[in-house]
């Protein structure tokens, strides 16, 4: 018998920081919420609009709150799993700081407004680069602490949890290719059509391998101890892993049904989701299946509650999504907040409620006392159920409305909606929508009390006694025994086996986008933007105007009346990041250009609500006070040019006059307008040429007009 | 640099789906026949391991 030491501290520092993320990221998320009710609640400040908040809320419930909870559930089950302490309590450390100081430089940056641009992997360079070093910290003490292990089989929580070590890592460096041209900005190495299929196969797998595979690893230790039986079926545990792991990763084209990217990609997307249901549902029959002949201990046991809901919300989401990505239902739920009210549904349910159950399991164990309250316990469990039915139930309601009355004609054969009518039909479900996550919130508060408490009266046991006879031969089998038995044994092969069968479906996707010229057909009329629309560009990134705002115009009829002519592949062969968006919360965008003048826009952006009546579009008065860094024109262009954006050898030094002369244009056009002369006048903006609104106006003239001007033309 | 340049066109991209549906449909064949055919008492075993002698 060995005697050794599971490190508790460790697990205790997590599962604080998972509690105070849980509680920023959800604040934000209530915020910004309640924006799209009483949009001054943006306070008219560009750290507080909702185009840089929304980015803040979504990667701190992903990466901050669920991060911490998955090294919190995984540095408690990986110690008792292999019945050994933490490879390194200094790697522990490093990624224990490591991973705040991520989280405290992406809320700042994204906050002032270093954005790539794109969802769900806003962060700048070197933040990427920070993450990878420290995912790798991670595994690195992970897999020291496999191989120093007193156990020789890994239990099936452990397989989850390399996959997830592996796949994140190799989602994060491919997503996160971009060609930096300062500390704080840098383009997408990809561009249009190529670079909205790399996102969202990242965009889809993160919720996979970090939203998933990590928490049925946790479900897989949790739920059996919380019902002290284990799993129903270990059987079909081998099965479910293996072929959860390999049909996930092809699922990402399925958000981008009806856009531009190839037909052939969209429906790979479509049939491996439907696929894709089987190995979810066999994890949740799992978990239920789990608890037969247990059920009275659910009336009872308020952490299998929340187990039980956590796991139901799983299985909703995982036959909402399939259904999802059925190009049919696609056609109605795109775009709209069904979508919004699908992914809480999960992140609530599934990710919140496993957390809260993990949380409420760890920490009285960990400090050696009994849980505070029980009765705070379950009123925190009916806040958490009734929050999240309040939310999802009005954002289901505002999706349905949406696309109905998008889509809706008069007996003349016109739309029956303006845009701005469609808003005001959902603006009140938003409200009821803030209501719910409040609730919710609510929830989360009543347990952080419930768990102060609890650390209060006990103490913490940092290092936790334990016994074990040492494994003297980790790999060695007996004749006669299956490969996959020989496999548990292998962490190295596991986790080779592992990358093969997560490449293979991105391999099948990409290699063929990237190299089969005919997949984007390139159009004549298409030309790279001006230096002026470039630095517009950027600060429509800046601002995270897609985080509203589309610009994809879909081949339905009621898409091409409101909008104008489809999308088209070869419109965005110059967009590094491409900016498709993927909800319509304002209308799409991909061609406003030439449908209002540049006084319209001016105005609009300075106060919407003066042109557009009930809007809930944020005020943007800073940009007419900033001035465009011009410092970083040439960079902008040489970069653009590496990346293949065909600007002529010499350009970047001509760039700053055509920039001047396109900037003189508008704001003679403008000159012209006498409310706009008003406006500059009360407001007192003087130089308005090198001001953000101007390159920003031009952006927006830009959008979708090089197809208008010319009948379109392959080269 | 342009990916789209590297090649101007993939002879047979059929096969590519193709071979990954040989791939997965083997390995699940051989998985799950493996599955079946495991070990009853080392089924067992296994799904008892969070449970062995640990207070926690």
């Amino acid at each position: 018998m060995e005697q050794f030491k599971y490190d508790n501290r460790i697990v205790k520092n997590f599962a604080y920081a998972t509690m105070l993320w849980g509680l920023v990221g959800m604040l934000v998320g209530v915020i910004a919420a309640f924006q799209l009710y009483w949009p001054a609640l943006s306070f008219k400040l560009p750290y507080t609009t909702f185009g840089r908040l929304r980015p803040v809320h979504t990667n701190a419930v992903i990466f901050a709150f669920v991060g911490n909870g998955i090294f919190m559930g995984v540095y408690y089950s990986l110690q008792r799993l292999l019945k050994a302490r933490m490879f390194s309590d200094l790697l522990s450390k490093i990624h224990f700081w490591g991973w705040q100081l991520i989280i405290v430089l992406a809320a700042a940056s994204l906050l002032l407004g270093y954005t790539t641009g794109k969802e769900y992997a806003e962060l700048e360079w070197p933040i990427d680069i920070l993450i990878a070093l420290i995912w790798v910290t991670f595994g690195v003490n992970m897999f020291g602490t496999i191989f120093k292990r007193r156990e020789k089989h890994l239990y099936v929580g452990i397989w989850f949890y390399i996959a997830t070590f592996v796949t994140v890592a190799m989602l994060h460096i491919v997503n996160s290719i971009e060609l930096p041209i300062s500390l704080t900005k840098s383009y997408s190495w990809y561009a249009g059509v190529q670079d909205a299929l790399v996102q969202w196969w990242y965009g889809h797998n993160a919720v996979a391998f970090f939203l998933t595979t990590p928490y049925l690893g946790v479900m897989y230790y949790f739920l059996p101890k919380a019902a002290n039986r284990p799993v129903y079926s270990y059987r079909l545990s081998i099965v479910h892993f293996w072929a959860l792991i390999f049909l996930y990763i092809w699922a990402g084209p399925h958000h981008l049904l009806y856009t531009s990217l190839p037909d052939w990609a969209q429906s790979l997307g479509t049939a491996f989701s439907v696929m894709l249901l089987a190995p979810s549902w066999g994890g949740m029959f799992n978990g239920l299946l789990t608890l037969r002949g247990a059920w009275d201990k659910v009336r009872e046991d308020a952490i299998l509650k929340f187990l039980v809901v956590a796991i139901t919300a799983y299985g909703m989401s995982t036959f909402e999504g399939p259904l999802l990505s059925l190009k049919n239902v696609n056609a109605i739920s795109h775009f709209t907040d069904w979508t919004v009210a699908h992914v809480h549904v999960g992140a609530l349910g599934w990710n919140g409620f496993m957390t809260f159950a993990m949380l409420y399991w760890l920490m009285p164990r960990m400090f050696n006392t009994e849980i505070y309250s029980k009765k705070l316990m379950n009123t925190h469990f009916w806040l958490g159920t009734l929050g999240i039915l309040l939310y999802a139930i009005p954002m289901y309601w505002s999706g349905f409305s949406q696309s109905l009355s998008w889509s809706e004609f008069t007996a003349d054969g016109t739309l029956r909606y303006t845009f701005m009518d469609t808003v005001v039909r959902v603006k009140l479900l938003y409200l009821l929508r803030g209501l719910g996550g409040t609730i919710y919130l609510g929830g989360f508060i009543v347990m952080l009390y419930n768990l102060i408490k609890t650390v209060k009266k006990g103490s913490l046991q940092a290092d936790e006694a334990a016994s074990a006879p040492a494994l003297l031969n980790a790999t060695g089998g007996h004749q006669g025994e299956h490969w996959h038995r020989w496999l548990e044994r292998r962490p190295i092969q596991f986790l080779v086996l592992s990358l093969v069968a997560v490449a293979i479906g991105g391999i099948v996707e990409f290699i063929p986008t990237f190299l089969v010229k005919s997949n984007i057909p390139t159009i004549a009329s298409v030309k790279p933007y001006t230096p002026l629309e470039l630095e517009g560009r950027d600060i429509y990134i800046k601002e995270g105007c897609y985080n509203c705002h589309s610009q994809m115009i879909r081949p339905f009829r009621h898409e091409t009346e409101r909008y104008g002519e489809y999308s088209k592949a070869g419109e965005f062969v110059y967009d590094h990041p491409f900016q498709w968006g993927s909800k319509r919360t304002g209308p799409d965008l991909a061609r406003e250009g030439g449908r209002n003048p540049d006084s319209w826009h001016f105005k609009h952006m300075y106060e919407p609500s003066w042109i557009t009546t009930g809007s809930i579009m944020p005020a943007y008065p800073w940009l007419f006070k900033d001035d465009v860094d011009g410092s970083m024109l040439e960079k902008k262009i040489n970069a653009m040019r590496t990346l293949g954006v065909p600007y002529a050898e010499g350009y970047e030094k001509l760039a700053m006059a055509d920039y001047k002369a396109q900037a003189k244009g508008i704001v003679d056009g403008l000159s012209v307008d006498d409310d706009v002369q008003k406006m500059i006048k009360a407001e007192g903006i003087t130089k308005i040429e090198s001001k953000e609104i101007i390159a920003l106006i031009a952006y927006l003239q830009r959008l979708g007009t090089d197809i208008k001007k010319t009948s379109l033309t392959s080269k | 640099m342009k990916f789209i340049n590297y090649l101007k066109t993939i002879e047979g991209v059929g096969v590519f789906p193709l071979i990954s549906l040989l791939i997965f449909f083997s390995f699940f064949s051989v998985l799950i026949y493996m599955v079946i055919r495991a070990n009853r008492n080392a089924i067992q075993k296994h799904k008892n391991i969070p449970f062995d002698n640990q207070l926690n």
